[in-house]
């Protein structure tokens, strides 16, 4: 039944067991187990974000094709939720409807670049992904009149998922809205994680991994190759939409910076390559591992100045403002060390 | 008159100025193994890769099974009954010796796009591609990464996945090259299994003249991409042009 669930794809190292056992956890019981805004603003950044990671690794990872385009991707499901509120008016209906025409409309968009792109060189679709990305970024903040230009959208969602949504106490935790709101992002980050579980271990997920290993011959053993690309970018892409449109359900705002900016893209490879290509559970570890200290570590930072303030130099070098050079430090450091990223270590690490 | 599976009619390929294979029409027939032979840069592997389609033809048909195939895609040839194995191992080096197999046997039975099954769950798969692991007795290794297999044991599941596919037309391009002395039997044991089956044909590029001697029901001969012979045996291994062009220093090898 759990083997099931997992679709026969189990973590294969007891420290991996260990650690995805308590990241579910501790997502499963955020709101209780760390009470405040700022944390579970956080943990729900760390279940959008395993969901958008994981759809990466499965073009990636598994398909071996690199892609610059999944925070448009990303984007296309939170506008496709802002506009539908906005223009639709609150309610369950605009969410629906935003959701399902944010991932329709990326699984079309992905199905054009794909059939211009894919046929040729992997290195063509890279490029062609990163130009239209770019110029939907461009597009989407020059069109203010439609989409907030670079101001972006605020709009209303079900009172059903605000705090202004009071249920009562529980365990000294306020249920209201937000609660429920966070819920909702968690159950369905869930599901979206084991449904690419499944399709990675499923007959198309070995086609995939035999294309990145040899396309040469899974074409000569009689898999049309170009088809099985397509459909792997279009499902990623569908995915992040999807993720985008929870990730706009939660914070009720969308804009170029929260959804579709490089730096994300850049984010999402980073997590991808920290936790480890082609497993899948590598985007739990990378997502939750990243978020964190994109989060905390510039606290972690400043407390550790205050601490060193006596002594020369280190006080300046661990000054919370630089914190993306020590995140930095951290990227190298992993790959250097995990060059299979921390799944593939520890997996390696129970073999020997 | 047997059945002809497979034709080529003036197939030829240029590079540039360079006729790599000049007009070759030949026809192969059913419970037939066709040895072709010809010195090095012959065009016998790129004769082989405008029939797989690896190389799309300058000029000429294929015919597989009286359906003209000379456009058709890698894969959709595949899909039609032409299978090749491969001179250079050609395998996916990071998966396991039986997922290796078991990809042909999905591929064959149309199971790539089931997105939403688990593929352990597809026992038939399995039993199959173990069933053909056995054949090529590498079944002991089935959960071996096929980059920890020797060379040897690579070409024989280079083999078996030839075999996994069961194709109309077998092609075989150098199937022993680089085994040692008593690997490779188990290949040309097989390959003489197939052959008594009588119902597909088998194209085999081979060097070993001891090989094509136990094997071949019948040679060409390639030579400068353009065929210089085409008979049983007998007749072109004593034939002059054989004798004396090319095949003279091979034969003396043996």
């Amino acid at each position: 039944m759990l083997i099931n669930i997992l679709s026969g794809d189990k973590p294969r190292s007891v420290i991996l067991t260990v650690l995805l056992l308590g990241i579910l956890v501790a997502l499963a019981f955020a709101p209780f187990l760390f009470p405040g805004v700022r944390s579970l603003e956080t943990a729900a950044r760390i279940c959008i974000f395993i969901v958008l990671v994981a759809s990466y690794d499965l073009l990636l990872g598994y398909g071996g094709i690199v892609s610059f385009a999944h925070t448009m991707f990303f984007g296309l499901g939170a506008y496709g939720v802002a506009l539908a509120s906005e223009n639709m008016g609150r309610g369950w209906g605009s969410l629906a409807v935003g959701t399902v025409a944010g991932a329709v409309a990326a699984a079309v968009l992905a199905l054009v670049i794909g059939l211009f792109s894919l046929r040729v060189r992997a290195i063509f679709f890279a490029m062609i992904t990163l130009a239209v990305a770019s110029a939907v970024a461009v597009l989407v903040s020059q069109l203010s009149g439609i989409t907030g230009g670079e101001d972006g959208l605020n709009y209303s969602i079900p009172r059903e998922l605000t705090p202004a949504f009071r249920l009562g106490e529980f365990l000294g935790v306020k249920i209201n809205g937000k609660l429920l709101n966070y819920y909702l992002v968690f159950f369905a980050s869930l599901a979206l994680f084991l449904m690419l579980l499944r399709v990675v271990n499923s007959p198309f997920g070995r086609v995939l991994q035999a294309i990145r290993e040899n396309d040469f011959r899974a074409e000569a053993i009689g898999y049309r190759v170009i088809y099985y690309r397509i459909a792997a970018t279009c499902l990623s892409a569908a995915v992040a939409a999807l993720a985008g449109s929870i990730f706009a359900i939660w914070l009720r705002y969308v804009g170029p910076d929260t959804t579709l900016s490089f730096e994300i893209m850049l984010d999402i490879l980073l997590m991808v390559v920290i936790g480890g290509m082609g497993t899948m559970y590598g985007a739990v570890l990378g997502a939750t591992i990243f978020v964190l200290a994109q989060n905390y570590l510039q606290n972690l930072m400043g407390a550790a100045s205050e601490a060193t303030t006596g002594l020369p130099l280190i006080p300046d070098l661990l000054n919370p403002d630089r914190w993306l050079l020590w995140l930095g430090v951290l990227f190298i450091l992993s790959v250097y060390f995990f060059p299979t990223g921390i799944v593939g270590r520890l997996r390696e690490g129970r073999r020997a | 008159m047997t059945q002809t599976l497979l034709e080529t009619d003036g197939l030829t390929v240029r590079f540039g100025g360079h006729v790599a294979v000049d007009h070759v029409s030949c026809a192969f027939h059913a419970g037939e193994l066709t040895a072709i032979v010809g010195p090095n840069g012959a065009g016998k592997t790129t004769y082989f890769n405008l029939i797989s389609g690896q190389i799309p033809a300058t000029e000429g048909r294929v015919r597989l099974m009286g359906e003209d195939i000379t456009r058709a895609s890698v894969a959709d040839r595949c899909r039609k009954g032409l299978g090749r194995a491969f001179q250079l191992t050609n395998l996916f080096p990071n998966l396991s010796v039986l997922e290796n197999v078991r990809l042909v046997i999905q591929a064959h039975r149309n199971k790539g796009f089931s997105l939403f099954s688990m593929a352990a769950s597809h026992t038939e798969l399995t039993t199959e591609a173990m069933a053909v692991l056995e054949r090529v007795k590498l079944d002991h290794l089935k959960d071996k990464n096929v980059s920890e297999l020797s060379h040897g044991n690579q070409r024989k599941l280079e083999v078996a996945m030839l075999i996994a596919l069961d194709p109309m037309v077998y092609m075989f391009d150098e199937p022993t090259a680089g085994m040692s002395a008593d690997e490779a039997p188990v290949v040309l044991d097989l390959i003489a299994e197939l052959k008594a089956e009588r119902e597909r044909t088998i194209l085999l590029v081979e060097h070993k003249m001891d090989v094509i001697r136990t094997l071949a029901d019948r040679i060409i001969v390639l030579h400068n991409g353009a065929l210089a012979a085409d008979g049983d045996p007998a007749t072109v291994m004593a034939s002059d042009v054989v004798q004396e062009a090319y095949m003279g220093k091979e034969l003396t090898d043996v």
